[in-house]
């Protein structure tokens, strides 16, 4: 006998975490670096404040020739080194019963079939009822053969209530035909609302904090237009290199990595119009709109620059360039630093142009999107007083501490009429208490709550490979990245496409 | 920085705190909320530290409020600390004399303009918080029965009769996992439960909130039995199929029972005050569910073991009395209705 629906929850009892149901988490690639840094502990995290369900499963896949205990091992370290939470010993005990590890080849069918009687022995012991997720930490040419191999011996599908879902990290191709093709394999196997496309970079706390910011304020959108608005900078510098990802990156770049997704789904936020509900598809729709309007620059000489870090010092330390890094070809013509102007052809954005830059070796490490106001139509001080005046800027920090600054002019203290520019902070809460929960938590979660709303599905992915596709194509046909110094700013020509049009990038 | 004001008032202690926030340099403020803690010479400390420690994360100003001896003329001494380990500003107050019987004069003009004040009693709470003159100043006003000196349960019941919207408990903060595992248990197993159990300690409020909550939300009698602890140990809700339950012998960890399966250990740790507080402030809205259950203690306390007075809520969320109260307090910040 079962009854319509739980009679202890509630709508109202908003005090009540969501606990994902019964289910596991198969890792494909765990040997990797993000495996352990970021996934083996969000998953320790989730659990420690009670988010899994009692139950879970964990189950490796790899190479290696290890038991199950040795995986444990495994994730016992990773979890003690990154995890952010205190390790508690009864939150181990409640995971370690679930920890499985199965040895294979992505190539290799009985590999496979020992996966597959791994989740049903877990089904059994452990309850987790058939629901598993896949989590894809593996290169996108690996994808084919997993995907497939996934489907041949029934691990792609769950049988009436239960659920299959697959978890794909960012890239999603290196280019719009690749995109697809990709997309192809995997929708081949799982129906769209069974796949999540996870960028890491942009969790979903920075996409609701800018959705609360535009949306649940009456005092920003009504200048939140070409009429108040003169430019638009988003900005994701790093302050690091490109480190041990050479076989990534090289070939990749700058713009690929960061721009095709992150910079371009921050953008969608910002100049979208307000969805008509927060519902994953009303969502889905404003960002697929303000992304098909968007427009290339016709002189793609003037209005994009490129760079490639070379040797200097960054924040106080020697580094080397990126051509003198290990397996890096001499030749390479990969950019480490990408700045594109782009155009929103609607009535809200017309005349607006979108700075988008990111770079590694810069300055510092900073994301932030700075809204940049045109100056005041009329200022009735003397020339004198008011040449320290810059514009108004309302700045979306997103990291390290994310907050909104706003810019605005105030006079300066003293009995001469003096005008300058100051800042007005705000910071959300500190992560404390163990309150705030890592990006990767929040996706994990929402993978196994099934959960979609903010992840990318492949419309947006494709339309953002058409943005950038000629650019980077017109890139490759002419000249090289220009230099720039590790720990400055970027290439001069970045510099110079921004004074083009009259205009100067912020300091971040 | 720290600044100790002797024989002071409100406006010298006001003005200490802009000084102190102008020679950090302006930092940013950002603060959120007005945080008044109503605490004594033996708790201060302890209770002081958590409120820093929930400041990490509703940064606010914190006003410890600390009512000293009756005796002698009135006086009111103050520390303010900008910075410190604590994200915000904080502010203990001692009073003395005649003035311990009017603390809001101290604390109105130290209030953050326009932005929700909560108050917090670590110990002893008022039986009727709503109406003390402190409680009538706050949006949020949390108690702990757990920490009453004297017969909490009893404390908890008294609370319960004069219950307004925005009053709260620590012991209805530390089920929140309970009673999510128990809602997930449900999940899993969705059969139709003919009974409860709770165990735990002797005269402990969360077991007696627990068994409130279980009445009235699935209309069945609960029993409550007696354990050596620590907190509650059990708690089983009885169905045909047998029992979920949940089994928490040694604080800790907990096992998890559903029928047909084998047990599973789930990581149920107490926690620690600051993670309560923060918890409580992360939601300034009236605590429906917490008034159904308070609701059903306050009948409960008068004639022994009452069924529960009505149906289950599977089919209108909360009780009508709830809706309105509800209304009144949807946007928080005006001052609590008193005709609701």
């Amino acid at each position: 006998m079962s009854l319509g629906s739980n009679p202890l929850r509630d709508p109202q009892d908003r005090r009540m975490p969501r606990i994902a149901g019964p289910c596991g988490l198969v890792l494909f690639g765990v040997t990797g670096d993000l495996s352990r840094k970021k996934l083996m502990p969000a998953v320790y995290d989730l659990a420690n404040r009670g988010l899994l369900p009692p139950g879970f499963a964990l189950v490796g896949f790899a190479r290696r020739d290890w038991a199950d205990q040795d995986f444990a091992k495994v994730v016992h370290d990773a979890v003690k080194e990154y995890s952010r939470t205190p390790f508690r010993e009864e939150t181990w005990q409640q995971l370690a019963e679930g920890f499985r590890f199965v040895r294979g080849e992505f190539g290799d069918g009985a590999s496979f079939e020992r996966l597959r009687e791994t989740v049903e022995e877990l089904d059994e012991a452990r309850g987790t009822s058939g629901n598993h997720a896949f989590y894809l930490s593996i290169p996108p040419d690996a994808f084919p053969d997993v995907v497939g191999q996934l489907k041949e011996h029934g691990l792609a599908a769950g049988d009436g209530s239960s659920w299959r879902r697959v978890v794909i990290e960012k890239p999603f191709g290196h280019d719009l035909a690749s995109a697809r093709a990709l997309n192809n394999v995997v929708s081949e196997v799982f129906p769209p609302e069974s796949v999540f496309r996870i960028d890491h970079y942009l969790g979903k706390e920075t996409v609701q904090n800018i959705l609360a910011f535009r949306f649940a304020n009456a005092m920003f959108e009504p200048v939140w237009n070409s009429n108040y608005v003169d430019h638009i900078q988003i900005t994701m510098a790093e302050d690091i290199g490109i480190g041990g990802r050479a076989g990534y990156y090289d070939g990749i770049g700058a713009a690929r990595d960061v721009i095709q997704n992150h910079l371009l789904q921050l953008m969608a936020l910002i100049a979208m119009e307000d969805p008509a509900s927060f519902e994953a598809r009303n969502l889905r729709l404003e960002k697929q709109k303000v992304l098909s309007s968007v427009r290339i620059p016709e002189r793609l000489d003037l209005h994009t620059a490129r760079g490639q870090y070379c040797a200097g010092w960054q924040g106080g330390q020697k580094v080397i360039g990126y051509l003198d890094e290990d397996d890096i070809p001499n030749s390479s013509a990969t950019e480490t630093y990408a700045a594109i102007r782009l155009d929103v052809e609607n009535r809200r954005w017309a005349g607006v142009p979108f700075y988008l830059r990111t770079g590694k070796r810069l300055g510092r490490r900073v994301t932030e999107v700075a809204v940049v106001f045109k100056p005041a139509p009329h200022l009735p001080f003397t020339q004198t007083s008011t040449e320290e005046l810059g514009s108004n800027a309302l700045v979306m920090r997103i990291q390290p501490d994310e907050g909104v600054t706003l810019r605005f002019g105030a006079k300066v203290p003293g009995t001469a009429m003096e005008l300058r520019d100051v800042n007005m902070d705000f910071a959300y809460g500190g992560a404390f208490v163990e309150s705030s929960p890592e990006a990767y938590e929040r996706l994990i979660l929402d993978v196994l709550l099934g959960d979609p709303p903010l992840f990318p599905r492949h419309e947006e992915v494709e339309l953002s490979w058409k943005i950038l596709d000629p650019i980077v194509q017109w890139w490759a046909d002419n000249d090289k990245p220009e230099p720039y110094s590790s720990g400055s700013w970027g290439p001069a020509s970045a510099d110079e496409m921004l004074a083009r049009d009259g205009r100067s990038w912020r300091r971040p | 920085m720290r600044v100790d004001l002797t024989d002071t008032n409100a406006s010298t202690v006001s003005s200490a705190l802009l000084q102190a926030r102008l020679r950090a340099g302006s930092p940013t403020m950002g603060m959120v909320l007005t945080f008044v803690v109503v605490t004594d010479e033996s708790t201060h400390d302890q209770a002081m530290s958590d409120a820093r420690t929930v400041s990490m994360e509703h940064p606010s100003r914190i006003l410890g409020v600390l009512r000293g001896a009756r005796r002698g003329r009135p006086r009111l001494d103050a520390e303010v600390s900008v910075g410190q380990g604590a994200s915000g500003e904080t502010v203990l107050l001692r009073l003395s004399g005649e003035l311990v019987d009017h603390p809001v004069s101290v604390v109105t003009p130290l209030l953050l303009p326009d932005s929700p004040v909560v108050v917090w009693w670590p110990t002893n709470a008022p039986e009727d918080p709503a109406r003390d003159p402190l409680g009538r100043l706050a949006l949020r006003r949390i108690a702990d029965a757990a920490a009453a000196t004297r017969a909490p349960t009893e404390v908890l019941k008294r609370r319960a009769r004069h219950y307004e919207p925005g009053d709260t408990d620590l012991a209805w903060t530390r089920l929140t996992p309970w009673r999510a595992l128990l809602a997930a248990g449900l999940d899993q197993h969705p059969v139709r439960i003919t009974g409860a159990t709770v165990e735990a300690t002797r005269a402990n409020p969360s077991a007696d909130l627990m068994a409130a909550w279980l009445r009235c939300r699935l209309s069945v009698d609960v029993d409550l039995t007696v354990s050596d602890g620590p907190g509650i140990t059990r708690v089983a809700l009885h169905s045909r199929h047998g029992d979920i339950a949940l089994d928490r012998p040694d604080g800790r960890l907990a096992y998890f029972t559903i029928p047909g399966e084998a047990d599973r250990p789930v990581a149920l740790q107490r926690r620690v005050t600051a993670e309560l507080l923060a918890e409580e402030l992360r939601r300034l809205d009236n605590d429906d569910i917490y008034q159904d259950a308070v609701q059903v203690l306050a009948l409960s306390g008068r004639g022994r073991k009452r069924k529960a007075p009505r149906p289950p809520a599977s089919e209108s969320s909360a009780p009508p009395s709830a809706r309105v109260a509800k209304q009144t307090d949807t946007r928080g910040r005006s001052k609590k209705a008193s005709s609701s």
